[in-house]
């Protein structure tokens, strides 16, 4: 049998892999195997441009789907298809379809699915927000006046809030115990952010739970722990992924939040030893952070795919060659949102931090311009700037980059 | 050998990751608006490549 590289998902992390398995020399085949109709596109807008005005399904298709490299192209896409289970050990996939697909070597791009609130009632009138269909049946519902309740305030959550209010929606913004954004932001900017929105129309109720969805049949209204109701015609849960790994269940892996991989992005063993043949790509992927020398742990970024794939693909094709890749340079993480026309970006792993320092501006007012550093102990971690031009961005990045030389690997 | 490169202006958001992925061909002016040199040189293509990869709204087109 000629050697095959099977990728499990055929989203950003996918797409990126198969190039990079290419860019790393790999010339046998490659199967990429997704459980989406599409071929890969970009998620971003879902929450944005996309769910403001998305036009026909073949518009934002065309609109979003990436260009695969000319190098990329002799790669085999079998879309529609899940993976439903995996034994590593013999080298075999069996899919959703019946079918039994053998690997040499295999990469984990399976990604997320969006969590939800685990809380009864109805289920009709309540939205996530992942997949292109998600984004287009929740615009199909945000009528001007219509009451659009947001459950979670993460990045996708306020980005839909700014959206439906954008579109004239009434929206209401529950935060569960973190502020908007204030996990990856901290305080400082999430209080700021809060303000934004609530500038643009969009109650925000801090510090509150949800216990139950209301009505009967179709979901009319959130009921929170403190006894108050919040009316809804449209509801969206934005409360954080789950990673998909249930396909890899049962071969020995610890599978507790995403995959584990040591720094090459090789898939470990519950004992800690990285197997042969098995690379993980994207925010499915937990590894350690090279940089602040902290936890292992899943990116969720729009650049961790692109970024994980450039260290997965070549360990992969030189692992199959009985050979072994130098220590790879830790990726630095890096995001962005918009806002009302307001573009926060940030580096670094800022959730990390134990005190922060407003650089320029202020944070309370993010569209006015702000810049604020992330520091562990006396060290530069992460950066954010918020209604700043982007050199303003990439001089603090800078900044980050000479502070966060990277850290010895300790399971390189 | 060179290769021509365009940006779609109307795609182009000006997050500037393509200034990062390959200075040598990307820049963000004052005002934050990207600037570039639209002949590279094939030596630089892998930076390019790396740029097109980069962007978040995929709004870096190689010219045939």
């Amino acid at each position: 049998m000629e050697p095959r590289i099977v990728v499990v998902g055929a989203s950003l992390g996918g797409l990126r892999a198969a190039e990079q398995l290419r860019s790393a020399g790999w010339s046998g085949q490659i199967v990429v195997i997704g459980d989406e109709p599409h071929p890969p596109y970009n998620r971003p807008p879902l929450s944005k441009a996309t769910l403001a005005a998305p036009g026909t399904v073949r518009e934002s298709l065309a609109a979003l789907t990436f260009r695969p490299k000319r190098s990329a192209t002799d790669v085999t896409w079998k879309l529609g298809t899940a993976v439903t289970a995996a034994d590593l050990a013999a080298g075999v996939l069996e899919l959703d379809d019946g079918e039994r697909i053998t690997f040499t070597g295999l990469v984990v791009a399976s990604g997320l699915r969006p969590a939800r609130v685990p809380a009864p009632g109805p289920l009709a009138g309540r939205h996530v927000v992942r997949r292109l269909e998600d984004s287009l049946a929740l615009h199909a519902e945000l009528a001007p006046g219509a009451r659009v309740v947001v459950v979670g305030s993460g990045f996708i959550g306020c980005e839909v809030a700014a959206t439906a209010a954008t579109l004239g929606a009434r929206v209401t913004l529950i935060e569960g115990g973190l502020g908007p954004m204030e996990r990856t932001l901290g305080p400082a900017l999430s209080a700021g952010v809060r303000g934004l929105l609530e500038r643009h129309g969009v109650h925000v109720i801090p510090g509150a739970r949800v216990i139950g969805f209301r009505g009967a049949g179709r979901c009319t209204g959130v009921a929170l722990a403190d006894g108050t109701e919040v009316g809804a015609d449209v509801v969206v849960e934005a409360v954080g992924s789950v990673p998909n790994t249930a396909w890899l269940a049962g071969n020995g892996l610890d599978l507790a939040d995403g995959v584990e991989c040591d720094a090459r992005l090789r898939v470990v063993d519950a004992a800690g030893t990285a197997l042969p043949n098995v690379v993980a790509v994207g925010d499915v992927a937990r590894y350690p952070d090279g940089r602040t020398a902290g936890p292992a742990r899943r990116v969720e970024h729009w650049a961790t795919p692109t970024d994980t794939a450039k260290i997965a693909a070549p360990t992969l094709v030189a692992a199959l060659a009985g050979e072994q890749t130098p220590a790879p340079e830790p990726p630095l993480p890096s995001f962005w949102t918009d806002l009302f026309n307001v573009r926060i970006q940030g580096v670094g792993s800022p959730a990390r931090a134990d005190r922060i320092e407003v650089f320029e501006g202020d944070p309370a007012a993010p569209a006015t311009g702000a810049a604020v550093g992330y520091y562990l102990g006396d060290r530069l971690i992460g950066a954010v700037t918020a209604g700043l031009p982007a050199p303003r961005q990439l001089y603090y990045r800078q900044q980050v980059l000479d502070a966060s030389a990277p850290a010895t690997l300790a399971t390189v | 050998m060179a290769q021509q490169i365009t940006v779609d202006r109307q795609l182009c958001d000006n997050h500037g990751q393509c200034a990062i992925a390959a200075p040598a061909v990307f820049r963000m002016n004052d005002d934050g608006i990207l600037e570039y040199e639209d002949s590279v040189d094939d030596a630089l293509l892998d930076e390019v490549e790396e740029a097109v990869d980069v962007c978040p709204v995929q709004a870096i087109f190689f010219r045939d």
